[in-house]
């Protein structure tokens, strides 16, 4: 297991190339992207059991899907540092011709992608289709997917959810990112989506939630539990509280970031805050 | 002189589906199935019977469906998923399109009671623009066999290829007039009937009708050949320009709206390469509406008189 420490050297590495990557092309999404990135490093650095290389069939590992494409930021930085293609590639995000679309896609072949996602709400059926084929396979490996809590207002998650518990997809750990944040404003200001945490009990899953999702260790204990409540025959949700732009003061607890790109001065300063650890792409 | 075919007994294309699922149960361990509530009209019984573990019945829930079918492909399986052709197209649109055609999946949206010989239902159920949706989806393959044979072979053929197909079938029984053991190759028209005068391209429902066309054609004098085009998506432009070359005029007819659909296909195609009189037996964008399947015909102008009729006037515009 990696130190917590180099964990976090990850982290803050990764907030940097989210913030350049956005920054270059004056376009992308930076704060739900800081927002899950203790969480992406933990799970690719930590909590997942991944095989080396890239198989498009993910055979005996672990395996994970974005559902909420526009934090492709995150994603791409995650997946780099991991080893998943080279951390130059990073500086082709959004650019003609590159496989870092705006939205993560298979289309160019770009190793550690398995769907494209982008158009929301369309990632946990994904991920429970997966999850049957593993049972099939007699493949014990678990499936990981994140969302984004506005998501949640897309209808078809809901089908998804009232499948999974109905099927017994008890190999499936989908994950929501609680920042209580989109587009238009706060979640309670644009749809109120009420108590979420009893809305997926209701649906007979089983839930934990993590308090601190910005904060590395919590994240590890709570992904462990969620792990450990696996293959016991209801779905796992994990309620992740996090913090939209965290790590870089003036992006965080508003919704202003969420499609933004920062100026040159912004830039220097959000850098300043999270001095290079690992070496920039 | 016209080839002839013989029915064999009237079968819906939906039971082709259902007997090509039977026999992919048995050769294909890759193979699954998915469906949306409609096991008895999409005719899986057998393959749900034998291979209870390879079904997976998600209830009325289509985009949970597409998004399951894309998510099965990731281990490797090969899924064809059943409902009604409406429910296959408009209303998951874009799970289809994310999901399954931009990433790339080797899914099969099979789809029955296309068109509008689904009969008393009525509009809500009779879609005729799902040609036309699917088409315009990079990479998707589609076909549209005409009877029963034709479309278990089908069935058949699309798990050998790989990449996202949209199979189009129906309700009524029709006739079943194909050979039981005839090779369905993708993106190959069939020649079912040299002729001089005319060409008449044809698809699903329609072919049948084309046939008896064409004879009636042959007793006024009127040499017609019939091309079956069972693959509207990658289109044989070969077939049709080979024909056309030598006929110098077309009819096109299918189940389906004019706009969109395989007449659509064939115009542009021919616009490019070898302008060419044509005319479009076709609903004439309208939505259809409660009747008989023979009934509906008649009135939207599908049957072969309408295809009879619509050649007598392309012979005038040579």
């Amino acid at each position: 297991m990696p130190k917590l420490e180099e964990l976090q050297d990850i982290v803050v590495q990764t907030r940097r190339d989210i913030l350049r990557m956005v920054h270059k092309v004056n376009s992308g999404h930076p704060g739900g992207s800081l927002g899950c990135t203790e969480f992406l490093v933990a799970l690719y650095n930590e909590v997942m059991d991944l095989k080396d290389g890239f198989a498009m069939d993910g055979k005996d590992e672990d395996l994970f899907f974005l559902s909420n494409g526009h934090i492709s930021p995150v994603f791409y930085s995650v997946l780099a540092r991991r080893g998943y293609f080279s951390v130059d590639e990073l500086s082709t995000f959004r650019l003609i011709n590159s496989r870092l679309q705006g939205h993560p896609t298979t289309h160019e072949g770009l190793p550690g992608v398995r769907i494209a996602s982008g158009s929301l709400g369309q990632g946990m059926s994904v991920a429970i289709g997966a999850a049957q084929a593993k049972k099939l396979n007699g493949d014990s490996k678990l499936i990981y997917s994140l969302h984004g809590d506005g998501e949640l207002q897309e209808g078809q998650n809901w089908e998804a959810i009232m499948y999974a518990s109905g099927k017994k997809v008890d190999n499936l750990i989908a994950t929501i990112d609680l920042n209580g944040q989109q587009i238009d404003g706060s979640t309670d200001d644009v749809l109120p989506m009420g108590d979420i945490k009893a809305k997926f009990e209701a649906f007979d899953w089983d839930v934990l939630e993590i308090k601190e999702g910005n904060n590395m260790e919590a994240v590890i204990k709570g992904m462990q539990e969620a792990k450990s409540r696996t293959g016991k025959g209801k779905p796992v949700c994990v309620l992740l509280h996090t913090v939209m732009g965290n790590g870089v003061d003036f992006m965080m607890y508003t919704h202003a970031w969420h499609g933004k790109a920062p100026s040159d001065e912004q830039l220097e300063n959000a850098l300043g805050q999270n001095a290079e650890t690992l070496g920039d792409y | 002189m016209m080839t002839k075919y013989i029915d064999q007994g009237k079968n819906d294309t939906r039971s082709g589906y259902g007997a090509g699922m039977t026999e992919l149960g048995r050769t294909n361990p890759n193979v699954v199935a998915l469906c949306a509530d409609l096991v008895g009209s999409l005719k899986i019984q057998t393959f749900i019977d034998e291979n209870p573990e390879r079904f997976f019945q998600i209830g009325i829930a289509e985009a949970n469906m597409m998004g399951i079918a894309a998510g099965l492909t990731i281990g490797g399986k090969i899924p064809f998923t059943g409902t009604f052709a409406n429910f296959s197209t408009g209303r998951v649109y874009d799970q289809i399109r994310q999901s399954i055609a931009y990433s790339g999946k080797n899914v099969k949206i099979c789809a029955s009671h296309a068109g509008i010989t689904l009969g008393e239902d009525g509009a809500t159920h009779q879609i005729l623009e799902d040609i036309g949706l699917m088409k315009m989806l990079p990479g998707m393959v589609v076909i549209n066999p005409c009877d029963f044979n034709q479309t278990k072979a089908a069935t058949l053929a699309i798990a050998d290829y790989e990449g996202p197909v949209y199979l189009r079938f129906g309700r009524p029984k029709v006739a079943n007039f194909t050979p039981v053991d005839q090779k369905f190759e993708i993106g190959k028209a069939l020649m079912l009937s040299e002729g001089t005068d005319v060409t008449i391209v044809a698809t699903g429902h329609l072919v049948w009708e084309s046939l008896i066309a064409a004879e009636a054609l042959e007793a006024q004098g009127i040499s017609a050949e019939v091309i079956n085009i069972h693959t509207i998506k990658p289109l044989d432009a070969e077939a049709v320009l080979k024909s056309v070359k030598k006929t110098g005029c077309i009819v096109t007819a299918e189940e389906h709206n004019y706009l969109g659909g395989l007449g659509e296909s064939i115009a542009g195609m021919l616009a490019t390469q070898h302008p060419t009189p044509q005319e479009f037996i076709a609903t004439q964008d309208t939505f259809g509406e409660s009747g008989t399947p023979a009934q509906l015909m008649e009135k939207y102008g599908l049957n072969n008189k309408a295809i009879e009729k619509a050649v007598l006037k392309v012979l005038t515009r040579k």
